[in-house]
């Protein structure tokens, strides 16, 4: 499990089998634990449990098969009753997982939203089928969902949100609810102004090393992603090629007399052998799903510096406006031109204006500058809060990562100590049936 | 004629050119050491690489246990093959190797010999020991090229391992009760090369070996009629074996392809993570210990592949070539059982002949020629009576033969089980323990940085005690 919420670990109850007892036990941590934010999890359990395939029509009425997984939910008050209620459940598809996402992306542009796990194989080793109905990674998946709401739940601030406790709770009528907030038309101008190209010119120091990190960090984990990918494709093949000895010292000990019982257990080893690298590649490919998952928030970090950016770019867009409309009323005042304007030119060349409308011009420009004063104001305050919310949050999952990435490296220590002491003990046991040959 | 040697050759001696090549330099006959390598004689060192090897045949002593162990107790003949030098002629490049031989027995003048041999000689001998006992079972050379490439031609790893195939072959031939009586060993490990060389050129002449060989595949052709039952045992036992250990050859072959190739992603994949260290704070130190470790076990693994290259590969590729050898060694008793066969058919023949009535067509003619019928028939009855005497003669000759043919393969092949099941046990034990201490050390290096993580103190604890 690698989901938190805030400094302190808290037993986090997904898809596990705990006992009555281990329960209490964690709803106690829990309850001992001081947070400064709520957390969601502190009231109900929630589990991503199955997968199961539908069939429906699609947005152009073509018949097609989809997966759908099912979330319960179990307040965890109810527990402590001694009794275990059965969960509230629906079932939710990997597409209303995306809308929820987007809706938290837009609504809160401050927080690095979890990401989803792939919506299909990306990074696979040649024996795992990039097959989306493939149930290795149907499962894979369930476990990358289970994990992403999670995350979400213990987010101090989304945990909070209705429409993500909607997502959780009530299966009908919740899309409509997402669309109704207007996050639709939020959405369409973030994504415009994901694309847009502009120039800041005072961003905030910390925003600019945390995106060069994030493409840092995206671009080495891709390549460590797909190194390993290749390393499991070769050890795949090692270790399967030695059941060719299996077979043939199977074969062998049937025309031999002494050597015959020897090649035969050794034989049985080398299958078990060339049998065993299964599953510890598929291990290994939890430990790649937990790498992936940060590849992913690289995406989302580098969202949350793009609306600093957008926000910083707004702010000194507004002072630059009022700095100039300052300007064209201190010329007007003092008549003097200092610098190019098309009135200037005009006047030039049409003869100068007449007292009224110069009057006329300097009211309209001092309503403006007002106006421009207050959105200044506005904006500053607007980019203040959110580099101060953002930086939290930023903090927050930098703490989250180190603890999450150095937990996954150990497990992969141990992961390599496992296979390690699996090949000690086949080739002990083969070499003592080459002994008795 | 020989030279002797002063003292014991120790292991660090190389480089001793004989004084005279020029024996060697006159070989054209055969191309199969004519091998383009570096005009490079540091490849004396390649001996020096062997630490396991013994480089003299006195330090042989101590280490002939690891040979056969039938014998090691009897042991009177040490053999070394090694200081491979490179010649250059203007014609031609070859390589010799030095063979020192070591021994007390009485059929040599001295007790210890220092020798140079190319490849042509060492099949030369092989084919002599072949003709003369062509029932024995003669372990094999070296192939003359590696046609499958996994091992390059022309450089220190082949002559290597040619050496050392080349050594065995002799030692084996040494071991041998019959065939390290035969006089044409005494010569190939005595005879300075221009002795050699004279030596070779006597024997049968060309017309006369010809004449065999076209007798043996008359024979061959013909077949044999009522091979004993125990041999056709040996040659379906030969059959099988022979897939089998074809096979093996093959999937080791492929087992080290495939280990080769997971080497080299392997140590691609380390530098990732220092790669991503150098981006990281808290993380850094140990992504760089998770590459360390890769790396490590990449050091590891490339010993483990040597290894296999070293001591499973050539072992399965020599019973590769002794399967064959069998096969050839069944294939001649046959062929001098057929031999035995034919001669008594011929035999059964005549008798017919010589008992039958006289045909019409002889008398007529003899009586054309003005004989006497009586005489006439009388001649050929003496006629075919001399011929079939000569035919007995020759037929228990032949029963001798095949006699002693099968009772030299029979012991012979007792002989061949035992020393192919101790090979071939050894070099799998080999492969095994090696195995075992790869992943023992790879265990090692992963265990000592899960220690190293797990002394630290941990990020909760920590928090708690940071401002």
């Amino acid at each position: 499990m690698m989901a938190d919420s805030g400094p302190e670990e808290i037993a986090v109850i997904g898809n596990t089998d705990l006992t009555s007892a281990e329960l209490e036990n964690n709803i106690k941590n829990t309850m001992v634990e001081i947070e400064k934010w709520t957390s969601l999890l502190r009231k109900m359990e929630i589990s991503v449990g199955e997968a199961e395939k539908r069939t429906g029509k699609n947005t152009v009425n073509m018949q097609e098969i989809y997966t759908v997984y099912l979330i319960e939910t179990r307040p965890v008050d109810a527990v402590t009753e001694g009794i275990i209620p059965a969960p509230d459940s629906l079932w939710r598809r990997y597409s209303e997982f995306e809308l929820l996402r987007n809706y938290l992306l837009v609504t809160y542009p401050f927080v690095v939203v979890a990401p989803l796990p792939e919506k299909r194989a990306e990074i696979v080793w040649h024996k795992l089928s990039a097959d989306n109905m493939d149930p290795d990674f149907v499962e894979r998946r369930r476990v990358g969902l289970e994990n992403f709401l999670l995350r979400l739940a213990c987010h101090p601030v989304l945990c909070n949100d209705k429409i993500f406790y909607i997502f959780l709770t009530e299966e009908k009528g919740w899309k409509e609810m997402v669309y109704e907030t207007g996050f639709q038309a939020k959405a369409d101008s973030r994504l415009k102004a994901m694309n847009a190209a502009f120039r800041v010119k005072n961003p905030d120091k910390r925003f600019t090393e945390l995106k060069h990190y994030s493409d840092e960090l995206q671009t080495v984990v891709s390549q460590l992603l797909r190194v390993r990918a290749r390393v499991a494709d070769r050890l795949y093949g090692v270790y399967k090629v030695h059941g060719n000895y299996g077979r043939v010292f199977s074969e062998w000990s049937a025309i031999e007399k002494e050597m015959g019982d020897g090649l035969q257990s050794a034989g049985h080893h080398m299958d078990a052998y060339a049998a065993s690298v299964d599953d510890i590649l598929e291990e290994e490919e939890h430990y790649a799903d937990q790498l992936k998952e940060y590849l992913f928030y690289t995406e989302a970090l580098r969202a949350v510096c793009r609306k600093h950016e957008l926000t910083q770019f707004e702010l000194e867009m507004a002072a630059q406006d009022l700095a100039s409309k300052k300007q064209q009323k201190e010329e007007l005042v003092t008549g003097t031109v200092r610098t190019f304007s098309l009135k200037g030119m005009t006047s030039k060349l049409f003869g100068q204006e007449t007292a009224e409308q110069r009057e006329a011009k300097l009211q309209v420009l001092e309503q403006q500058i007002e106006e421009g004063e207050e959105a200044v104001k506005e904006k500053n305050t607007e980019s203040d809060e959110f580099v101060k919310t953002a930086w939290i949050d930023i903090e927050h999952f930098k703490d989250q990562k180190d603890r999450d990435l150095k937990e996954a490296l150990i497990s992969y220590a141990i992961m390599q100590i496992s296979r390690c002491k699996k090949g000690i003990q086949v080739w002990t046991n083969a070499k003592e049936c080459f002994n008795k040959m | 004629m020989s030279r002797t040697i002063d003292a014991v050759v120790s292991p660090t001696q190389t480089n001793t050119i004989p004084a005279d090549i020029s024996g060697q330099m006159l070989d054209l006959d055969e191309d199969d050491d004519l091998e383009v390598f570096s005009k490079d004689s540091t490849l004396a060192d390649g001996n020096m690489f062997n630490a396991s090897m013994p480089t003299s045949p006195g330090s042989m002593v101590n280490q002939c246990k690891f040979e056969e162990d039938e014998e090691s107790d009897s042991k009177d003949i040490f053999i070394t093959v090694d200081n491979p030098e490179s010649h250059v002629t203007a014609i031609e490049t070859f390589i010799t190797y030095r063979v020192l031989t070591k021994t007390t027995r009485s059929e040599f003048d001295n007790s210890e010999y220092e020798v140079r041999r190319r490849y042509q000689d060492f099949l030369w001998l092989k084919g002599k020991l072949e003709d003369t006992h062509s029932t024995l079972i003669v372990h094999p050379l070296p192939e003359k090229f590696v046609v499958k490439g996994m091992v390059e031609r022309f450089n220190g790893d082949f002559i290597e391992t040619r050496r050392k195939a080349l050594h065995k072959f002799l030692n084996r031939v040494a071991d041998h009760p019959i065939l390290s009586c035969s006089e044409d060993f005494k010569v190939f490990l005595s005879a300075q090369a221009w002795e050699l060389t004279t030596y070779k050129k006597q024997g049968p002449g060309f017309l006369s070996r010809m004449g065999e060989t076209v007798r043996a595949v008359a024979n061959s052709v013909r077949g044999v009629k009522n091979r004993p039952e125990e041999f056709t045992a040996i040659q379906e036992y030969v059959e099988d074996f022979s897939n089998k250990i074809g096979s093996l050859d093959k999937v080791t072959q492929r087992i080290v392809k495939e280990q080769k190739e997971y080497l080299e992603e392997l140590k691609e994949y380390g530098p990732t993570y220092t790669l991503w260290s150098g981006s990281e704070e808290e993380l850094a130190e140990q992504l760089k210990g998770v590459a360390g470790c890769i790396e490590r076990c990449c050091k590891e693994t490339e010993e483990q592949v040597g290894h296999l290259s070293d001591t499973l590969v050539p072992v399965l590729h020599e019973y590769v070539l002794c399967a064959e050898t069998l096969k050839a060694v069944l294939r001649r008793r046959d062929n001098i059982q057929a031999e035995f066969e034919a001669k008594n058919e011929a035999l059964a023949t005549k008798k017919v002949d010589r008992d039958a009535e006289s045909s019409d067509l002889g008398f007529v003619w003899g009586s054309l020629l003005g004989k006497n019928p009586e005489e006439a028939r009388h001649q050929r009855q003496e006629r075919l009576d001399g011929e079939i005497e000569e035919l007995k003669e020759e037929i228990d000759k032949l029963e001798d033969r095949v006699e002693w043919a099968n009772n030299a393969l029979k012991g012979d092949w007792g002989r061949w089980q035992r020393s192919m099941r101790g090979d071939l046990k050894s070099a799998f034990l080999s492969t095994a323990e090696k195995n075992v201490d790869y992943y023992e050390k790879c265990l090692a290096v992963w265990e000592t940085f899960l220690l190293s993580q797990r002394t630290e103190p941990s990020e909760e604890t920590d928090r708690d005690n940071t401002p």
